[in-house]
């Protein structure tokens, strides 16, 4: 920049020595005006990047790399473990996973109420689940018909292995509402 | 032979006394006692005089004294409990049980509790009270401001506190709750905007990476849960809450003083 080495050799010329109540003082430590503020941002953005910085790791550290909870993904067994017609109730508490089957084949239901995330229970003499929080009613589909819950039961992606095992996979989930249903891993055909 | 002092001018002239409390011996004037109130670090943060009307009951109802009062005995029977509460999903439940039928005093669970409740309404009772006279208006504008975050920290205190004895209502309500947090804009894995934050397949915000997640430290209500709701109701957010408690008094001070016409 070549202004700004016309006004230092003006400010630094031996015929015009500076006032020195002026500030101007130039006593060869290298340290004038405009250098002065080119370090002090310098300091500020490094303070700046060690905040953010520092910050972040904050942020980050309240996000593990390790979650002690059951998988997402996991073997349910053999189709013929299920009976027809009926919802059985053994991935419940680990996996949070009804497994239904009807004469078609079987169906992997969330227990994730849908109003607010409650856990209903199954009633067998009365053929619907039942949230005890604020009484949403579901069919054994998982379609919701009473209370306050505004959608269907979520379904979980259930496929078989090559061992013939049923594999539930709750990363992949299908909304009735959304029409997902019908795709072909929401549901199992035996 | 020195005059005879008495023990108690002698107290207030010696060394302890004086290097305490500034401004020498017993206060005899009115300056001297406004002093006693501005050298104190506690008593600063409160005005040094009051006019007789703004301190009428039926007008302040007294619900800013009485919260921070509740607050005070919130901290004292909550530092009691934690001799013997143990954050975890083993001990949790029981401990509480514990404290309430064999613990001597056991009662300090039971006062925590319903001095917690009576904090919740005192301080929006104190808001309606500000609102109707009309105490939020400038130049008192700011500490409104003030003491919305401090309703925020009190509601925050109750429900962290509400999951610790680990019960049915505790772990359905704060499942509830917490649920909410999915809904957040941008940050919640269902809420308005997080779905834009993608590359092709990946999602950044999903059920193990939102705002929910980084509050119950899991997918689930879990022992993580319990542990961070602990930590934030014990330390965190009463942390937080005394430094703008602090600043609320003190603005009280510097905004003209107790619901006055300014």
């Amino acid at each position: 920049m070549p202004k700004a080495t016309e006004k230092k050799t003006a400010t630094i010329a031996p015929s015009s020595p500076p006032p020195a109540a002026l500030g101007q003082a130039d006593d060869g430590s290298g340290v004038n005006r405009r250098s002065f503020f080119s370090w002090l941002s310098i300091g500020w953005l490094a303070f700046i990047a060690a905040t953010g910085g520092f910050f972040t790791m904050m942020l980050r550290f309240f996000f593990p790399n390790v979650l002690f909870e059951p998988v997402q993904t996991f073997r349910a067994g053999y189709p013929d473990e299920y009976q027809v017609g009926e919802v059985d109730l053994r991935w419940k508490g680990e996996y949070g996973v009804w497994i239904v089957r009807n004469d078609e084949g079987i169906y992997a239901l969330s227990t994730v109420c849908t109003h607010l995330g409650c856990t209903p229970n199954w009633l067998a003499t009365e053929q619907k689940f039942k949230c005890p929080c604020h009484g949403s009613g579901f069919r054994k589909t998982g379609i919701n018909y009473e209370g306050p819950a505004p959608r269907p039961l979520e379904r979980f992606r259930i496929t078989l292995s090559d061992d013939g095992q049923i594999i539930v996979d709750k990363t992949k989930k299908y909304q009735q509402e959304k029409g997902q249903w019908g795709d072909s891993e929401a549901f199992l055909k035996v | 032979m020195a005059e005879k002092k008495s023990l108690l001018k002698r107290l207030a002239e010696g060394q302890v006394w004086t290097s305490i409390f500034r401004g020498g011996g017993v206060p005899k004037s009115r300056r001297q006692r406004m002093m006693v109130v501005l050298n104190s670090v506690f008593l600063h943060l409160h005005p040094v005089r009051l006019p007789k009307h703004a301190v009428k009951l039926k007008y302040t109802w007294c619900m800013g004294g009485l919260s921070f009062f509740l607050f005070l005995i919130l901290t004292i029977s909550g530092i009691l409990l934690m001799f013997y509460y143990r954050p975890t999903i083993e001990y949790a439940y029981t401990d509480i049980i514990d404290l309430t039928e064999q613990v001597p005093f056991g009662i300090m669970r039971e006062i925590h509790r319903w001095g917690a409740h009576a904090m919740v309404i005192t301080v929006w009772l104190h808001m309606f009270r500000v609102f109707m006279t009309g105490s939020y208006k400038p130049p008192r504008e700011f500490n409104w401001a003030i003491g919305v975050v401090l309703l925020l920290l009190t509601l925050l205190l109750s429900f962290t506190g509400y999951l610790l004895p680990w019960d049915q209502l505790a772990i359905w309500a704060i499942t509830v709750g917490s649920n909410m947090a999915r809904a957040t804009p941008f940050l919640g894995s269902e809420g308005p905007g997080a779905a834009m934050l993608a590359i092709g397949d990946i999602n950044f915000v999903t059920v193990a990476s939102d705002v929910r997640f980084a509050l119950i430290g899991g997918r689930f209500l879990g022992e993580a849960t319990l542990l961070r709701f602990y930590v934030l109701h014990c330390i965190g957010l009463p942390f937080v809450i005394m430094i703008f408690m602090a600043v609320h008094f003190w603005r009280i001070r510097k905004d003209g003083g107790i619901s006055t016409p300014v």
